[in-house]
């Protein structure tokens, strides 16, 4: 009697199982299909698309203004940082004069995004290794900037905030008053991460040695953000080509060269600390002026072919443009950080058990709908 | 970490890099009109030598591919390659286009920079461009009965798609 297992190419002692689309390590609707011999992973092979959208193919018939309000549907942890993405593509494009404030303003959110993006990956980086506690405290601190941002933008997650040409509407009066105290608070509380997880003895077994990327893997593999400055890649947009205020503050590009999980989680914390310290530079410092500039109702690109880089929570996000010179796109490219960091994975858990993986995947910091556009 | 680095790194001017490359390959095209970058359009035949020399020489070292984007210029389908140097931190980008519309196909070149496995399936799978050598060419997003290639712009799909 012949047997499926026969058919199949497996090994008598290889099986695979599915991880996902519905498990919580897997962080939205990702399924992974796993060849394992034992416990030991043979293969990890990303089976995608269960939430793609096509934004890139809605772009095409999509005025610029409207492509903003998609962009916050991609990596929804970074929505400020993919709008202003698109707008800098656009105000490049026309050569638009941004003043002063609206790139300080636009800074500043910007790290607010990354702080906010960086407590909710901290705690559920600890809850898929097994600490429940770390959701809570992490959660507790995201809450505050998430209340700014209703507060100045309307809208807690997908902002919407930026608009070709400048800001939708200026800062609310509480905007500055607000922010130093989230600083102030925050200050205490991000040394408490370190004293609950990052010492820890068991977490530190977990995640030091596990799910190793050399530097020349990491630039092969177009690795970017924190998983590319844990393995001593320095990739970080803001430093190399600087746009809105970031050329006008001082701050450290994290690196670390050990290239595993640990290096990737103590990227991230370090991170925030440099978040912190542009916006206390910036904060006291907004210029006056005008939050936007006129633009016209119908934008027109002029012919030919933009490229903008910016760096979200997640690494590089690249927006290719090429306009026929109409009011649509003719091809719009979103090069998401989370879709080149996710084609690695196979590469770092190959070798390792089912837990590293989850370990590994955790600092990779996968929001899945940036890899289902 | 306390590494001090130099973020103003410029590699070659544009000037120097098409110098450069076209004493490689005289049929070339080069560009710099209407795009901030040096554009090269190359014959889907000389793809695969260009680029690994792109990579491996000591003057260029493009080893970072951070996009990689299948584009459907109406007669032509290819491939639009942007490359940065992490060592000199000059870019480029490099174009490549075939004429068949029916069975495209070009060279991956996935053994040079690993993105490219999953840039050049999504490409495949939104443009039915089909690259030699790929490891493990099948569809990325879409499931294997999806018929046609969406992102093409003679895709029709009057039941799913919102036609304004």
């Amino acid at each position: 009697m012949e047997t499926t297992a026969i058919n199949n190419n497996f090994k008598s002692e290889e099986y695979f199982i599915n991880m996902g689309p519905q498990h919580p390590a897997t962080h939205g609707v990702l399924r992974l299909l796993l060849t394992i011999d034992g416990e030991i992973i043979k293969k990890v092979e990303p089976d995608l698309g269960y939430i793609h959208r096509s934004i890139e193919k809605m772009s095409e018939r999509d005025s610029y203004q409207q492509i903003v309000h998609l962009t916050d549907r991609m990596d929804y942890l970074s929505s400020h940082i993919n709008n202003e993405a698109v707008c800098l593509t656009v105000e490049n494009a026309l050569q638009l004069e941004i003043p002063d404030r609206v790139k300080v303003i636009r800074t500043i959110i910007g790290e607010l995004t990354r702080i906010a993006s960086h407590t909710l990956w901290w705690g559920v980086m600890g809850m898929d290794v097994g600490a429940l506690t770390t959701y809570f405290y992490g959660f507790r601190d995201r809450e505050l900037i998430n209340d700014i941002f209703e507060e100045t933008c309307g809208a807690r997650l997908t902002m919407n905030y930026n608009i070709p040409g400048g800001l939708m509407f200026d800062i609310h009066p509480n905007f500055v008053k607000r922010v130093k105290e989230f600083i102030t608070h925050f200050k205490t509380k991000l040394p408490e991460y370190d004293t609950l997880l990052s010492g820890n003895v068991i977490f530190q077994k977990r995640t030091k040695g596990v799910g190793i990327l050399s530097k020349e893997d990491a630039i092969s593999f177009g690795a970017s953000g924190p998983v590319g400055r844990g393995s001593g890649y320095s990739c970080d947009v803001r430093k190399h080509h600087p746009y809105s205020a970031l050329d006008k503050v001082k701050f450290n590009e994290v690196l670390r060269t050990e290239g595993d999980t640990f290096a990737r989680y103590a990227v991230r914390i370090e991170e925030m600390w440099e978040s912190m310290s542009i916006i206390e530079q910036l904060i006291d410092n907004i210029p006056e002026g005008d939050h936007q500039v006129a633009t016209n109702a119908v934008i027109k690109l002029p012919k030919g072919e933009y490229y903008q880089r910016v760096e979200t929570a997640r690494g590089e996000l690249g927006v290719y443009v090429i306009s026929t010179g109409t009011k649509n796109p003719y091809r719009l490219k979103f090069r998401s950080p989370g879709f080149s960091n996710l084609s690695l994975l196979n590469h770092i858990a190959v070798g390792g058990k089912i837990g590293d993986l989850v370990a590994s995947m955790a600092t990779l910091d996968i929001v899945v709908p940036d890899i289902d556009r | 970490m306390g590494l001090t680095k130099d973020y103003k790194t410029e590699g070659m001017t544009n000037e120097a890099l098409q110098n450069l490359i076209s004493s490689w390959n005289p049929e070339l095209e080069f560009s710099e009109e209407n795009s901030q970058f040096l554009n090269i359009t190359v014959q889907p035949e000389g793809l695969h030598q260009l680029m690994s020399q792109l990579k491996s020489n000591n003057e260029t070292l493009f080893d970072y591919l951070f996009c990689l984007s299948g584009v459907d210029w109406g007669e032509e389908l290819g491939v639009v390659y942007h490359l940065e140097s992490t060592t000199y931190r000059h870019t480029i980008v490099v174009k490549v286009q075939t004429g068949d519309r029916e069975t495209p196909t070009l060279d991956s070149v996935h053994d040079i920079w690993a993105t490219a496995d999953f840039h050049e399936r999504e490409v495949f799978d939104f443009f039915g461009i089909k690259f030699n050598n790929h490891p493990n060419l099948k569809r990325l997003f879409l499931t294997e009965d999806w018929v046609g290639f969406p992102l093409r712009k003679d895709y029709v799909d009057e039941i799913n798609m919102v036609i304004k």
